[in-house]
């Protein structure tokens, strides 16, 4: 186990390069889904407003 | 391709599309990592930092990707002015940036141990990093111009004169002498690597585009209820 | 409707040129201006060619010339041989070498030459080809030098030959 973390020396190199990649596509990915989230709320919270006043 | 110009139509799509695409992209992901980082041999030259490949490469593939979404959409929208073409643009870019910034910052993480550097502006990686510049430049357009059609048609536009960085980027390795090798993979006499080390490396590529498809929707999403915003607010305001 | 789909089809039309229009004009200047200026480094045939002066800095690369590499007694330099497979540059290097350095794989250097022809580098980076093997195993093309083809997979032959 060690040894796998170890990476043959390379280890902050490789563990780096995969860190920073999940990290940059989870927090891009969860930021899309809120987003889209949020705005269909926002969307829902107009419209009945709206077909109250037609 | 009318289809899609209904937004309603699109979310329709899109909510069919979404369970596959998050199947395929979490058993790619597992698969392509446990090949990545378990089974797969590590380099005679290389040892074991060869496995920064396995996100470098896939990451500089869905940066050249994305900019073809990027710029096919403008294409359409500045044509048929088609406005979900547009959003699709707008949606698209950042993962585009971000996988763009991946590669770079991966790559840096891979050079210095092989090459002894970060950094060097020999073609291949100036190009990139101008590839990113462009996502940044088109995204900046589209918040800096208020007027929401202007700003459109101005990073669309932005995005279509970037086009030509593609081949460059691509073709930098041949045309002049790089520090950055040439293509292993996308040549024309096959693959310079094993098929255990190959392998890998298109399982992750796989995933990489399914969490694209994945996530483009939700922006896509995103965009449309921005859009319907607009729309419902300025209809308000009206009164 | 008529109109309509006529100012689509003119929209299609400009479109396609400027980007064709745009594409082909920065490639042109690319290619007229570019070749080795844009290259990151001259090859030892370019460098024979071009006769470079004493002192001036730029970067060489090549391969590290099988069976060139010396340590020298002071145990901090390293002398080697840098080859395109046509012409040859000695280099003398102080320094720590990255982790790929090896006889026989592609190098970048940058420093001067100096009066006797030796190119004094004060930089060395590692050149790594395309291939991929695992260990103990050789990649399909992996010796440069003893295959004709292999330069040109290897390094953009344009410095050299053009």
């Amino acid at each position: 186990m060690t040894e796998f973390l170890h990476m043959g020396g390379y280890a902050t190199f490789v563990w780096t390069a995969y860190g920073l990649t999940a990290a940059a596509l989870i927090v891009l990915a969860l930021s899309s889904i809120r987003g889209a989230q949020k705005t269909r709320e926002r969307v829902e919270a107009l419209r009945p407003r709206r077909r109250k006043g037609e | 391709m009318h289809r899609f110009a209904n937004p309603a139509e699109f979310n329709r799509l899109a909510d069919a599309i979404l369970p596959w695409a998050k199947i395929i992209m979490a058993a790619a992901f597992a698969y392509g990592l446990y090949l990545a980082l378990f089974t797969s041999p590590p380099d005679y030259q290389q040892g074991e930092s060869v496995r920064i490949m396995y996100v470098h490469v896939p990451a500089a593939w869905m940066s050249m990707f994305t900019y073809m979404v990027v710029a096919a959409a403008s294409f359409t929208a500045l044509v048929w002015r088609h406005p979900v073409a547009l959003l699709a643009g707008k949606a698209a870019a950042p993962i585009g940036a971000t996988f763009t910034a991946l590669a770079l910052i991966t790559g840096m993480l891979w050079g210095k141990p092989m090459w002894g550097t970060y950094w060097v502006w020999d073609g291949r990686l100036t190009s990139v990093l101008v590839l990113f510049f462009l996502y940044l430049g088109y995204m900046a357009l589209w918040r800096g111009l208020d007027e929401e059609d202007k700003a459109g048609r101005a990073a669309s536009i932005l995005a279509l004169v970037g086009v030509v960085n593609i081949p460059i980027i691509k073709f930098s390795v041949d045309w002049w002498n790089t520090l950055h090798q040439p293509s292993s993979v996308m040549r024309m006499d096959g693959p310079t690597m094993p098929a255990e080390m190959l392998w890998p490396l298109l399982t992750v590529a796989l995933a990489f585009k399914a969490y694209f498809i994945v996530v483009f929707l939700y922006r896509m999403k995103l965009e449309i209820n921005l859009r319907k915003l607009t729309v419902l607010s300025s209809i308000e305001a009206r009164g | 409707m008529a109109g309509l789909k006529t100012r689509k089809k003119q929209r299609l039309v400009v479109a396609s040129v400027a980007v064709a229009a745009v594409a082909g004009a920065i490639l042109l200047v690319l290619f007229a201006l570019g070749g080795d200026s844009l290259s990151l480094f001259l090859q030892p045939s370019a460098v024979h060619a071009k006769e470079i002066e004493v002192g001036k800095r730029f970067r060489l690369g090549g391969l590290v010339a099988p069976g060139s590499f010396v340590k020298a007694e002071d145990g901090l330099t390293y002398n080697f041989t840098i080859t395109d497979c046509a012409a040859d540059v000695p280099v003398s290097f102080k320094g720590i070498l990255p982790d790929l350095f090896r006889e026989g794989q592609g190098v970048v250097t940058e420093g001067r030459l100096n009066a006797d022809g030796t190119f004094v580098a004060d930089t060395v980076l590692a050149k790594h080809d395309e291939n991929y093997a695992p260990p103990g195993t050789m990649p399909k093309n992996a010796e440069a030098c003893t295959h004709p083809e292999g330069l040109d997979s290897g390094y953009g032959n344009s410095s050299g030959s053009r």
